[in-house]
Order: structure tokens, then C-alpha cells, then sequence
């Protein structure tokens, strides 16, 4: 199955239509509707910012701070908001994997695209903000969409592996909900990374090679401020520099490999 | 460990007049005898050594060739792997061995509701079920007021579809299943779709598909009124082999015997361990599947321990209809005191109507006292069916075939 196979145009004709009926579905009922897409993150921000930048006192030395913290909250979401929906999907979708035939990886992916819509809507906020803020838009904007690039890969890598894995054993879903409070302090998005390496260099750059820390922390260097740390600065390694984006490649390779192997008995076991 | 598992491919060959082709298809499911749910379960089963499951074969090897333009009826009692066979050829289950080989586009019509989403409208399901079974927006444009009109549902496509009775959501679901151009129609269970009005617009839909050459269609159904009317051929499955393939007549014939086969009744209340009359054998004589033109015949013997005189009776009984057809007895000829005996039961079925009878035997004292009750597995069972077709009306209602009376007519 080459890629040409997997998006078909039959196939691209289903995620279009799975992906828009997720998108209706997710805020139908709700008065604001899909205003609680910018909300909701929005709303998440200026609790951080409160608690972070206005009590704590974090990020003095970054410029541009509230813009930087909400970049990072906003990537953050979208990595747990693709995970968290790409694990239950094929829960979700149960009862049409019972009665129809069709390639299972494409509700995954639809269910993944709901975030990427909501992401790329969230980063035109970042950018009004950034605008507003006294960022100068620069050449090294175009760079941000390969690390979004790389971000999503690697939801799309857990969510096939922990996905499969969820339709047999439910717990996965909680697991996953207890891995993601946890890797949400392991990645420096509320606090800057340079509180770390006064502490510890080491722990820096371990905290670096995080492939989430790693995307975010480009995404941040290349959008609002030069002034961000990087794994690329902090690590002088060349292999170490590109091993959080290998792993991401491996990820997704054997995490898709697996889900195929998987995907043939989903209607039986779901 | 490591097996070849099956295959199952779809090819586009309209030369080849084969629509499906299975061969040595088997399937098997592990069944939780201890569901191990998450994975504390799952590892505690290991470690304690439970494996957690028994296994099941559901299908065992299923070879099977369906040309073009054939509408074949698959029966088989619950749990014979119909479904199963039904599914796979859908390719919504894996084939665990075998290969199976389908030529066209196939529609599959499983377990009512295609994967409806009751917050979407009727048009976004349609639409959406469309996409399902790989059909194009425009195709599905071009589609749609077919599928609506032959629903019924004009007025309704734009509530939600959970606002939709259950029976009109199936018509839904039904309508885009058979409007929907495919090559193949797979089909489990429908024909109790909707109410009657739709119910003979299905049935002029499935007479119009029987003639066209180029639909394959595939129903599994236990209505063998409507194997008899529709299918120009029938599988009987049973234990997920393939049992019969023939004609719709023979196998739904098999099929009715078979149930009847199974009809426990509960009146043995007499067990032959504690009964004088021991080794009570039933050998019938005449066929299982007879006509009016036939008789049963029964050789009954068995023998009694004590110097009792004894007679025997029979009943044949009506499984569908429940009731008696005919009650004898041997009273007349007491057969006297102990030791073997042997009797040759027989009558003629002129005057009795379709059914699937179930004899029963037992063995009474002169003074009616039963003795000892045929238990139901040493009762037999058969099936008639009248050639002659006396009268369409009384066919199916009566057991047996009534004086229906005249009219005279005094004023018009």
C-alpha cells in the first residue's frame, strides 16, 4: 500500500466527509458553537497567564511573554486535543467499523483533523496578538509550518499506536489522560527553559530532546522571539540535535505499520 | 504461531461471470471466557495462567461460487455462521483462511442502520453513508432523490435523524443500500423493514433485481416464504459448512426440517429408566419429506418387563401451528403381558395441508395410563408439502384442509 493508495480519491472523499461531520458535531448544541474553538484555549491562557506570568512572576527576561506563553499553550492543546480524540476514535466510530467496510486509518486521521482546524485558526490569533504585541514579522515565519509539521507526525505516531492498542484495552484512554498531565510539566510552556538550565544544564537538555519541547520551542524561536531557547543552540551534538525529529519519523513508521496489523480484527474485537 | 492468514481481494472484471468466489474460507473467534477488559485483567490472566478465551470456529471451510445475476438465499439457524460468512464477503471481518475473490462494487446492507449518526439530518446521512461505500459527492447528487423518494422521506431530510422513527431511519438506511449503484448487494435480514406499504414496494424492488443480469444479490433471511418467491438459489449453512446448494425449494424445505428437528417439546414426563416398557424404538419407514401423494410409515417396538397388557398411541403434531393433527391408537389390539413387541403404524396425509410434523409415540395400560413417553429425540420429525396446491387460502392457514362450505346465492 503506497501512499497514492492510501489517499485515493475515495478516500479523500470519506475524511472530507468524516472530518466535517466531527467538526458539526463537536460543538452542535452549544450556544456559542464553534466560538468555544478560540475560547477555550483563550480562556485557558489567561488562567496561566495570571497564575504564571502575573503571580509567579515567570518569563520576565522573555520578551514578549503573554504572546510566547500563549503559543505554547496553543501547540500544547492541539498535540492533546489530536491524541486524545485519534485514541478514542476508533471507540467512537464503533458501530460503522461493525457494518462497513473502509480503511480505518482514515477515522483516525479525520478525527485528528478537527484540532489541526482548530490549531490553524488558534495560530492566526497568535499571529494578530504577536502583530499587536511589537513582533516584526520576519522571513523565519515560514519555518513555523514545518514544526507544526513535525507536532502533528507525532500525534498522528502515538495516536495509531495507543489507538490501536485502546480498542482492546480501554485503559489506555486513562493512562494516556495521567501521561499527559505529566509530559505537560516536562515541556517548558509555562515556564521559560532558562529557569532550568540555572538549575541544571543537563536537565535542559534532556527536557530538549523531547520532541514536543523541541517543535514548540522552534515554533516560539521562529515566530515570536530569536530569543528562545532551542534544542539546535543548547545541544551541540549533530545526532542529538536530530534525534528528536528521527524518533518522530520511526514513531509514526512502526506506529502505522502496527495499526495496519491491528486494524483487520478492529470490527471483530471493538 | 505464525499462520498464513486468508485473503480477500476486489477485482473489476467484467468479462469473468463470477460476482464472488470463496474457497476453504474459515473463521474462528476468541471468546472471553474471562473479558479482559484492561490490561490489569489481562496481565493478571497471564500470570495466573487463564487464557482468557475459548475458541470459537464459526466457519469451517466455506467453498462457494456466485455468478453474475444470481439472487441466492443463504439460510441457517442462529449461530451457523451466516453473519459471519456475510461479513466477511463485506470485508468487515478478516478471513482467518481461505480466499475469497469479488468482482464488482459491493453494497452490504448489515444489522439494520448503516452507521447512522443521529445528530446529523437525513441529507448529511445520506451523504455521509454515501462517502462510506466510496461513492463521490456527485455521485451520491445524482442519487439522492431516488433514494429519498423510494424512502418516503421527503419531508424529513432535514431534521435530524434522531428525530426519525426506528422504522424510518431503516427505511433510510435500506434505500441508499439498494439504490445505491453497486454490482453486488449483500443483505442481512431486511425483509422486516418498514411498515407493509413498504414492505411490497421491497418486494417489487427484489422481483425487478431478480431479472436484472448484471446485480448479484445475496440475502440471508429465515423467511422461507420469501427464499421460496425471490431466489433463483439457496445455501443452507449449517455449523458453518455449506450444507445444501440448491434450489430455493429443497433448501427451505431442509431448513424447516431442521428447525423442527430441534423443537423440544416438554412433555416427557415419564423418564424410561423408571418405566416397565423399556427400549422404546421409532423406525420410521417412509421418507422425511413427503407430499400428500406419500404416507408415513412407523415401526415401533419395545418391550415390556411386567405382565401388563399395553397399546400404542400416536399423535402427530404441528410444530408451526401447535396443535394435533392426528391422534391413533392400538387399543383396539391390547398387545398382552410382557416381553417384545413390535408394531407398523401408518396413515395417509390426503387430507392434512403444508406442515412440518413432529410424531410423537407413546405407550399406554388398558386403562390409559401412560407408560412411557418417546423422548424427542426418538420422535420423528417430517415435512409436508402438498404438490397439488388445493386452494391458495387454505395452504397456509389451515392444518387441515377444511370443507369450506358453498353459497348459495338466493338474491343478487
Amino acid at each position: 500500500m503506497g501512499i497514492p493508495r492510501v489517499f485515493n480519491k475515495k478516500n479523500r472523499i470519506l475524511l472530507a466527509e468524516l472530518t466535517k461531520t466531527d467538526f458539526k458535531l463537536r460543538y452542535q448544541g452549544s450556544v456559542l458553537g464553534y466560538l468555544w474553538a478560540l475560547l477555550r484555549p483563550l480562556m485557558m491562557f489567561a488562567i496561566l497567564y495570571i497564575v504564571f506570568a502575573k503571580l509567579l512572576r515567570f518569563g520576565n527576561n522573555i520578551p514578549h511573554y503573554p504572546v510566547y506563553l500563549l503559543c505554547g499553550t496553543t501547540m500544547w492543546s492541539f498535540f492533546t486535543e489530536c491524541t486524545s480524540q485519534g485514541i478514542q476514535a476508533m471507540v467512537v466510530r464503533g458501530d460503522l467499523i461493525r457494518k462497513i467496510s473502509f480503511p480505518k486509518y482514515i477515522v483516525v486521521i479525520s478525527s485528528t483533523f478537527t484540532a489541526v482546524i482548530n490549531m490553524l485558526i488558534n495560530l492566526l490569533v497568535i499571529i494578530i496578538f504577536a502583530i499587536i504585541n511589537g513582533v516584526t514579522p520576519s522571513l523565519s515565519w515560514l519555518l513555523v509550518p514545518l514544526s507544526l509539521l513535525e507536532l502533528y507526525v507525532l500525534s498522528l505516531g502515538i495516536t495509531f499506536l495507543l489507538g490501536a492498542i485502546n480498542v482492546k484495552y480501554r485503559d489506555i484512554t486513562a493512562i494516556w489522560d495521567v501521561c499527559i498531565q505529566a509530559l505537560f510539566y516536562a515541556v517548558p510552556i509555562i515556564y521559560p527553559i532558562s529557569m532550568v538550565i540555572e538549575v541544571s544544564p543537563l536537565a535542559a537538555k534532556i527536557i530538549l530532546l523531547n520532541p514536543i519541547a523541541q517543535a514548540i520551542q522552534d515554533i516560539r524561536h521562529n515566530l515570536i522571539t530569536p530569543m528562545t531557547t532551542t534544542t539546535w543552540e543548547i545541544i551541540g551534538n549533530f545526532w542529538l540535535q536530530i534525534l528528536p525529529i528521527i524518533l518522530v519519523i520511526v514513531l509514526l513508521i512502526l506506529a502505522a505499520l502496527y495499526f495496519r496489523k491491528k486494524s483487520k480484527f478492529f470490527a471483530e474485537e471493538i | 504461531m505464525k499462520t498464513k492468514t486468508g485473503t480477500r481481494q476486489v477485482i473489476q472484471n467484467p468479462n469473468n461471470d463470477i460476482a464472488i468466489s470463496v474457497t476453504k474460507l474459515y473463521k474462528s473467534f476468541k471468546l472471553p471466557t474471562e473479558r479482559a477488559y484492561g490490561v490489569k485483567q489481562a496481565i493478571f490472566n497471564r500470570i495466573i495462567g487463564i487464557k482468557g478465551y475459548k475458541k470459537q470456529n464459526v466457519l469451517n471451510g466455506i467453498d462457494l461460487e456466485i455468478k453474475k445475476g444470481e439472487f441466492v438465499g443463504i439460510v441457517g439457524r442462529n449461530g451457523s455462521g451466516k453473519s459471519t460468512l456475510l461479513k466477511i464477503l463485506a470485508g468487515i471481518y478478516y478471513p482467518e483462511k481461505g480466499n475469497i475473490t469479488i468482482n464488482g462494487s459491493l453494497i452490504p446492507f448489515i444489522e439494520l442502520g448503516v452507521g447512522f449518526n443521529p445528530e446529523l439530518t437525513g441529507r448529511e446521512n445520506v451523504y455521509l453513508n454515501g462517502a462510506l461505500l466510496g461513492f463521490s459527492n456527485k455521485e451520491i447528487d445524482e442519487m439522492y432523490d431516488e433514494i429519498v423518494e423510494f424512502a418516503e422521506l421527503e419531508d424529513f431530510m432535514d431534521q435530524k435523524l434522531k428525530n426519525f422513527s426506528s422504522g424510518m431511519q431503516v427505511r433510510l438506511a435500506f434505500s441508499i443500500a439498494i439504490k445505491a449503484e453497486g454490482d453486488i448487494l449483500v443483505l442481512d435480514e431486511v425483509l422486516a423493514v418498514g411498515d407493509e406499504a413498504f414492505q411490497v414496494k421491497c418486494n417489487q424492488f427484489f422481483n425487478k433485481i431478480k431479472k436484472d443480469k448484471s446485480k448479484t444479490v445475496i440475502l440471508v433471511s429465515h423467511s422461507m416464504a420469501s427464499v421460496r418467491q425471490f431466489c433463483s438459489r439457496a445455501i443452507l449453512i449449517r455449523n458453518g459448512r455449506v450444507e445444501i446448494d440448491g434450489t430455493p425449494e429443497d433448501v427451505a424445505n431442509s431448513y424447516s426440517l431442521e428447525n423442527a428437528q430441534n423443537f423440544r417439546s416438554s412433555t416427557s414426563d415419564i423418564p424410561e429408566s423408571k418405566s416397565i416398557i423399556k427400549d422404546l424404538k421409532i423406525n420410521p419407514l417412509s421418507s422425511d419429506q413427503v407430499t400428500q401423494k406419500d404416507s408415513i410409515k412407523l415401526d415401533i417396538s419395545y418391550s415390556v418387563q411386567e405382565n401388563v397388557d399395553t397399546f400404542v398411541a400416536v399423535t402427530l403434531w404441528d410444530i408451526m401451528r401447535g396443535q394435533p393433527l392426528l391422534n391413533s391408537n392400538s387399543k383396539s389390539h391390547l398387545c398382552s403381558g410382557s416381553g417384545q413387541k413390535s408394531l407398523i403404524f401408518s396413515t395417509n396425509l390426503t387430507e392434512l395441508n403444508d406442515a412440518n410434523i413432529r410424531v410423537y409415540v407413546s405407550i399406554k395400560n388398558s386403562v390409559d395410563e401412560t407408560l412411557v413417553f418417546a423422548p424427542d429425540e426418538n420422535s420423528p420429525t417430517l415435512i409436508l408439502r402438498r404438490s397439488d396446491y388445493p386452494d391458495a387460502n387454505n395452504k397456509t392457514t389451515n392444518a387441515v384442509l377444511f370443507n369450506r362450505g358453498s353459497f348459495k346465492i338466493n338474491k343478487d
